[in-house]
């Protein structure tokens, strides 16, 4: 007899569900997925649902509401494994702009009637709530890496997610640098690789939706774009956009902001 | 028979966000009835405040994962308009062309994915694919045949990236995109073929007479710009939308109620799409439409898959047209100076109209901004659809008449993530 296939759950806290739908945008392997997988728990795909425990969580979002810093600790009663997927799961998303907002100057933007809702002034990674046992940038995630981390799960190892810089998926892609060959602001240097270096070879700089790769030069990298004459406050608006919340990037943005 | 009854679906499956439903009946009175939208809201009118005009595109496609093409097209609309400037020729077409394969890659999920189960009893397309293998595989090859459209010309399916306020970084090669021809070919036929299917699915016998309202275009099918236009007359340009549209914001939803000033409830979508414009559909496409048995309005919000099923047939028509006629422009994009002024911009989201309006000053950051998706357009009407639903089939017990509001919910592809968008909130303090 064999054993019985692993659950998945799929959640969702404050996002655009656009990294949940990356597990159905793996087309030809979604039916393989679902083969290895039984997938328990998936409101966007599925109407069915298994109470009971999960192997494996996958959550989507940031904690934004006091109902919802509750349940993500439900949610990780019930999982034996929890993946964040995405950079409001894993940095607060660009919800996080409201971490530095005047809130009084927010609520001055006058709805009817505000009292309906219930929110919390911040919007903050999973990880500042619960344990979380790996975590998948970007902004979307990549529908590779998001196969490499269902098949690692599978075969009980360590997913390989790289943390080293786009710069070095721009070299193997054969993308010349665009900072040096054309003169455009990259957040490439210090951001982590796994998009495919996308926008470089569209002729745009990298704008950080996978959020700082390891150990990242910010100082230096700032000191290149003054010499593209960017600003100090368009080098604080580029840290914060969809990863404005992690730790690197919300260190060198405050500090920056100091300076201009 | 005046026994209290009350249904309720606490999460909505099969839909885009957190949404939930509430019916009190009395007998076969409705007393109480409520499309809830409790996703958590998000702030991006606020925090688009004091933002570089062109960094509305990336920041705006974030409200949906979904459709990320329609608020990237209806941001650069309205900050183009803002700053005098319109875009035509090659990079128009482009515009159209990728929208084109949002619409495909969308109204594929939905049809296969979302909506089909509900008619042939199954809870979801992978529960399906053991009976209907062949649908699933041909739903799901057609979705990434959208998603390859959009990742050619847009860097990627989900939160594109080579989209920007006057055009595009990178225009593709004549190449690049004739390699997406056989696909499309394929796609076209295979929409043809999904439309006989779903024409014969057990539709109920329900119609509305719906105020419909979507963009018009002389001469084409209205995706990506046009005038606001309703199957009574209205026909406004853009920028006089909050002369004849307000909203207004209930205790039971997240998103806030668009009304027509004038009346009620309207109808956004492919249903009013269609309505308005069928006659400017592309050849075949008009074809599948008759083959389908679908006339020149459809009232009935049940058969919006059929209409959804023609409209993957117009998009992969409409970029094939597109392909053939296609030179690489001489630039990728035109410059576009901010001006202080005020733009508004809308397109057709493939849930329908997206209305964005941003106030700007002479450097090019954001004073103010304004959005209002499609899903909030929505909710007066689904809220109107059940009302009308219900009477006459109170008799049925409460799961099956669960099961089919659910659906009646589910006939407008509802992005819920879409519309929580644009609320202020009281603020707990932790």
């Amino acid at each position: 007899m064999s054993p019985a296939r692993p659950r998945l759950a799929v959640w969702k806290f404050a996002s655009c569900d656009g990294c949940q739908l990356t597990l159905l945008d793996i087309e030809d392997h979604l039916l393989d997925v679902a083969g290895a997988l039984d997938i328990a728990y998936f409101p966007e795909a599925t109407k069915g649902e298994v109470e009971g425990r999960y192997q494996l969580s996958l959550v989507e979002g940031s904690i934004t509401t006091p109902h919802d810093a509750e349940r993500i600790r439900e949610v990780r009663e019930m999982s034996e494994t929890l993946v964040t997927i995405g950079a409001c799961a894993t940095a607060g998303g660009i919800q996080a702009l409201r971490n530095w907002a005047d809130v009084d100057e927010y609520l001055s933007i006058v709805y009817a009637e505000p009292r309906y809702i219930d929110t919390l002034s911040t919007s903050t990674p999973i990880e500042h709530h619960v344990r979380v046992d790996f975590e998948l940038r970007g902004c979307p995630i990549s529908k590779h890496q998001l196969i490499e981390v269902i098949d690692a799960f599978c075969h009980q190892r360590k997913p390989g997610i790289p943390r080293h810089s786009v710069c070095v998926e721009c070299k193997l892609r054969g993308t010349a640098c665009v900072m040096v060959a054309q003169g455009i602001p990259c957040m490439g240097p210090i951001t982590q690789a796994g998009c495919g270096a996308i926008c470089p070879a569209y002729d745009r700089g990298c704008y950080g939706c996978f959020g700082p790769s390891q150990d990242p030069n910010i100082d230096s990298l700032a000191a290149w774009w003054k010499r593209l004459e960017v600003s100090d406050v368009d080098l604080v608006r580029a840290l914060r956009t969809f990863n404005a919340y992690s730790p690197e990037f919300r260190e060198a943005s405050e500090a920056y902001e100091r300076r201009a | 028979m005046s026994a209290e009854r009350e249904i309720a679906v606490d999460y909505l499956a099969r839909v885009e966000g957190e949404g939930a439903m509430y019916l009190k009946l009395k007998g076969d009175v409705v007393e109480d009835l409520k499309f809830k939208i409790f996703e958590p809201p998000r702030f991006f009118e606020a925090f688009l405040v004091g933002r570089r005009f062109s960094e509305a595109p990336d920041i705006t496609a974030r409200i949906c994962g979904i459709c990320p093409i329609a608020y990237q097209t209806s941001a650069c609309n309205a900050m183009e308009h803002a700053a005098g400037v319109r875009i035509t020729s090659g990079l128009r077409d482009l515009r159209r062309l990728i929208y084109c394969g949002e619409w495909i890659e969308s109204h594929a999920l939905h049809v296969f994915f979302l909506h089909a189960p509900d008619f042939l009893g199954y809870e979801s397309a992978i529960a399906m694919a053991s009976d209907f293998p062949e649908r699933v595989e041909a739903g799901l090859r057609l979705k990434k045949i959208g998603n390859r459209l959009m990742s050619v010309l847009g860097g990627r399916e989900i939160h594109p990236i080579n989209i920007r306020v006057g055009g595009f970084y990178r225009t593709p090669t004549r190449a690049e995109l004739e390699a997406l021809v056989p696909d499309l070919e394929w796609a076209l036929e295979t929409a043809a073929d999904t439309a006989r299917w779903v024409a014969g699915f057990p539709f109920p016998d329900f119609e509305r007479d719906y105020e419909f309202v979507a963009l018009q275009h002389p001469g084409e099918y209205a995706i990506q710009e046009g005038r606001i236009g309703s199957n009574r007359g209205l026909d406004i340009a853009v920028e006089d939308w909050g002369e004849h549209f307000e909203e207004s914001h209930v205790a039971w939803s997240n998103a806030l109620h668009a009304r027509l000033k004038t009346g009620g409830s309207y109808h956004v979508g492919p249903l009013a799409r269609y309505a308005l414009n069928s006659d400017r559909l592309t050849p075949r496409a008009s074809e599948i439409a008759e083959e389908a048995g679908l006339g020149a309005v459809c009232t009935n919000p049940f058969r919006s898959i059929t209409v959804r099923v023609v409209e993957i047939a117009f998009a992969c028509e409409e970029a094939l047209r597109l392909i053939d006629g296609y030179e690489r422009p001489p630039r990728p994009h035109v410059e576009v100076e901010p001006r202080d002024s005020v733009g508004f911009g809308a397109s057709e989201a493939p849930r329908g109209l997206l209305y964005h309006r941003y106030d700007i000053d002479g450097e090019g950051a954001i004073r103010a901004a304004h959005i209002v998706p499609p899903t909030s357009q929505n909710q007066l009407s689904i809220e109107d659809d059940l009302r009308a639903y219900v009477p006459g089939r109170t008799h049925l017990p409460d799961h099956e008449l669960q099961w089919q509001l659910e659906q009646a919910i589910r006939c407008y592809d509802p992005c819920i993530s879409c519309a929580t968008h644009f609320l202020d909130l009281t603020v707990e303090r932790g």
